[in-house]
């Protein structure tokens, strides 16, 4: 384990330090201490590495992942994970908007809350959130899984497209052609799988305390009436 | 008693209701929805037309046109990115994606640039591995919807244009119609095939110029500071639009007004919204010279270049480069005469043919139909753009000789008069025979 002081080094030789590590297994890890709510920490990385944060971060932190294993103890601001490919990114705290903005791919585990448009335009990345998520979350989202232990804020999967939702606690308001979908046992699987990969279950003897219970999981998805332009949709935007 | 027959005036057609608004009105009526349309505005604009170059006489020394040497390079990104874009000429492509496009006609536009020395620019839908092997000088666009946006493209541009708006359209998102979302633009887009796909007007993980400062930083940070970053905006208000630009990190300007073309919006859009290529130059330039940034930050205009003058006067009123979309289109063979039946069997005709959205385009530029777009040879159409963008050239160094400069961006506002109050007014260059500027 390698330790960077981001106040000492700056975040320009934090990054690169970090974007040229060589390591094609998971044995190369580093500990960022100091991080003091910088913006851009940890982003652009292709490699297995894995890197933990020790406090807070600022914007788009792990912005771009690839491949690494990136963990934030403490809170994250704007654009978590935004656009990732592969890899994870776990934050112990709450994530701000935008969290897993338009991502690829890899598993993004929020233990506290995200606030509004989590997922929004997710591209088949998957996401768990420990708590609850805010307004427009999964806004026009493409692919992937939004799994949510707590409740949704309102206009959830707004415009939505092929991305599948999934809440335990209560809903506020579906977005445009977002739409409840029977949860079978395909879905309870997937759920359980991804709880699992996050660390959460069923006793709450986790970090967070997160209690979550695959079978009590509601699920969403596109109604696709509004896949194609018709006058008779104009009204439902 | 007489029969006379009483004199009767001819028929007379509305001004305010001519054909053409009949003739909306009607399919307005016919179908219940708005009229969707590629290209740019058609309405009469002021334009480059309306201004003129003085030219050299007593009190300005001109260049011989085939001696003296007239430079024509500019450099993209000198503000922070090490390294900086370099073309030979002021004239790069703009942005237009595979998917609107073809990949024939990607492929065309690389090569018709590379021959000419300069850039093309990718578009919504991501980067083809084509459009990279075909363009030695690649700007990357990112955009709202991050279709097909991944960290290795962006790796891979030459350059990044984070763009905010466009001419066409300022304010408003994209549209790729169903019929163009083909197995392939649908696997780079994640989206199912066929769908009617909508591009976000906004972009999702930041707003406002404080964000996009942070937004930039990232991109810098992923990409070692090597690349340019452009921020590309629609010709709303290009003063506050360009200081936000230049506020919130930029290494280039991309001011697009009006006449700037889109694959797919709605007609009162275009028409409506935005501002003429004219209007927008010198409020950003303003803005670029108030934060003593100009020649600091480059600014890149488009919107409705058409030839060597136009090219010329961009500069002229201030820009360091500019870009040209449909006019590379119509080099490549868009709109070509040789297809009129076709156009005529679409209901249009060649030089108008605008339903670029439907993907039927007979020129096979427009299109994700295997079978029309064969009809495009990407090596000759390649060529053609090449000449083209060499003509360009030609011209522009043609006036700038004749100016007295020995640099196309040598050329300055005071080599111009306009021939309308109104551009007078835009341009803020005197009107012919008068020392007169509107407001001044």
């Amino acid at each position: 384990m390698t330790t960077l002081d981001l106040q000492a080094i700056g975040l320009r030789e934090l990054n690169q330090t970090l974007q040229s590590a060589n390591s094609t297994d998971r044995t190369v890890a580093y500990e960022i201490i100091n991080p003091q709510g910088a913006h851009a920490i940890a982003c652009g990385l292709n490699k297995p590495i894995h890197v933990d944060i020790r406090g807070h971060a600022g914007f788009y932190c792990a912005g771009m992942n690839q491949h690494a294993t990136i963990k934030v103890h403490g809170h994250a601001g704007v654009g978590l994970a935004e656009n990732m490919m592969s890899g994870s990114v776990h934050v112990t705290g709450n994530a701000s908007q935008a969290a897993g903005a338009t991502a690829h791919g890899g598993l993004l585990v929020i233990e506290g809350d995200a606030s509004s448009r989590c997922g929004i335009s997710m591209k088949g990345i998957d996401i768990v959130v420990g708590g609850s998520v805010g307004h427009m979350s999964a806004f026009m989202a493409q692919a992937g899984n939004l799994v949510v232990c707590g409740d949704a804020g309102d206009a959830l999967g707004d415009s939505l497209y092929e991305a599948s939702l999934f809440v335990q606690g209560n809903v506020e308001g579906l977005g445009a052609d977002c739409i409840e979908k029977p949860m079978y046992k395909e879905h309870v699987a997937l759920v359980q799988d991804l709880l699992n990969k996050s660390g959460i279950n069923k006793s709450g003897k986790n970090n967070a305390g997160i209690k979550a219970d695959a079978s009590q999981f509601k699920r969403f998805g596109s109604e696709r009436k509004l896949y194609h332009f018709t006058p008779d949709n104009a009204g439902e935007y | 008693m007489h029969n006379k027959k009483q004199p009767q005036t001819i028929p007379r057609q509305s001004a305010t209701f001519d054909e053409y608004t009949l003739s909306e009105i009607r399919r307005a009526a016919d179908t219940g929805i708005y009229d969707i349309r590629g290209g740019g505005a058609k309405r009469k604009l002021p334009h480059f037309d309306d201004l003129l170059f003085l030219g050299a006489s007593m009190s300005r020394y001109p260049l011989e046109g085939y001696r003296e040497k007239c430079d024509t390079n500019v450099e993209l990104g000198t503000r922070y990115a090490s390294k900086p874009l370099s073309l030979k000429i002021p004239v790069t492509i703009a942005g237009m994606s595979f998917g609107s496009l073809s990949g024939q006609a990607k492929e065309a536009l690389g090569r018709g640039a590379n021959a000419a020395g300069t850039s093309t620019t990718t578009g919504d839908g991501g980067m083809t591995a084509e459009e990279r092997q075909h363009s030695a000088q690649l700007v990357y666009q990112y955009l709202p919807s991050r279709y097909g946006m991944n960290p290795d493209d962006l790796r891979q541009a030459d350059a990044i244009e984070i763009v905010v708006g466009q001419g066409a359209k300022p304010g408003g998102g994209g549209m790729l119609m169903g019929q163009k979302i083909s197995d392939r633009v649908a696997e780079m887009r994640t989206l199912p095939k066929g769908v009617d796909q909508r591009s976000a007007c906004r972009h999702p993980d930041w707003t406002g110029p404080d964000d996009l400062e942070i937004k930039i930083l990232e991109l810098r940070e992923i990409t070692g500071w090597e690349k340019p970053i452009f921020i590309k905006i629609g010709g709303a208000r290009p003063y506050y639009d360009t200081t936000l630009a230049i506020k919130a990190g930029a290494d280039v300007v991309v001011v697009d007004g009006m006449q700037g073309g889109t694959a797919a919006t709605q007609d009162v859009f275009i028409e409506h919204v935005g501002q003429p290529t004219l209007a927008c130059i010198r409020p950003a330039v303003q803005a670029l010279l108030d934060l003593d940034m100009h020649r600091k930050v480059q600014l890149i205009v488009s919107g409705g270049i058409r030839n060597g003058a136009d090219v010329a006067k961009a500069l002229a009123l201030g820009a360091d480069a500019v870009s040209i979309g449909t006019a590379a289109l119509i080099a490549l063979g868009d709109n070509h005469p040789q297809y009129e039946n076709d156009y005529q069997h679409l209901g249009s005709t060649a030089g108008a043919y605008d339903d670029w959205h439907e993907g039927r385009d007979p020129a096979g530029i427009t299109t994700q139909d295997p079978e029309l777009a064969k009809r495009l040879d990407p090596v000759l159409a390649g060529r053609r753009l090449a000449n083209y963008l060499n003509v360009l050239t030609l011209e522009a160094q043609t006036i700038a000789r004749a100016c007295g400069k020995s640099h196309v961006n040598n050329l300055d506002p005071d080599d111009l008069v306009a021939l309308t109050v109104e551009a007078s007014a835009m341009a803020q260059v005197p009107l012919a025979g008068t020392s007169w500027i509107p407001g001044q």
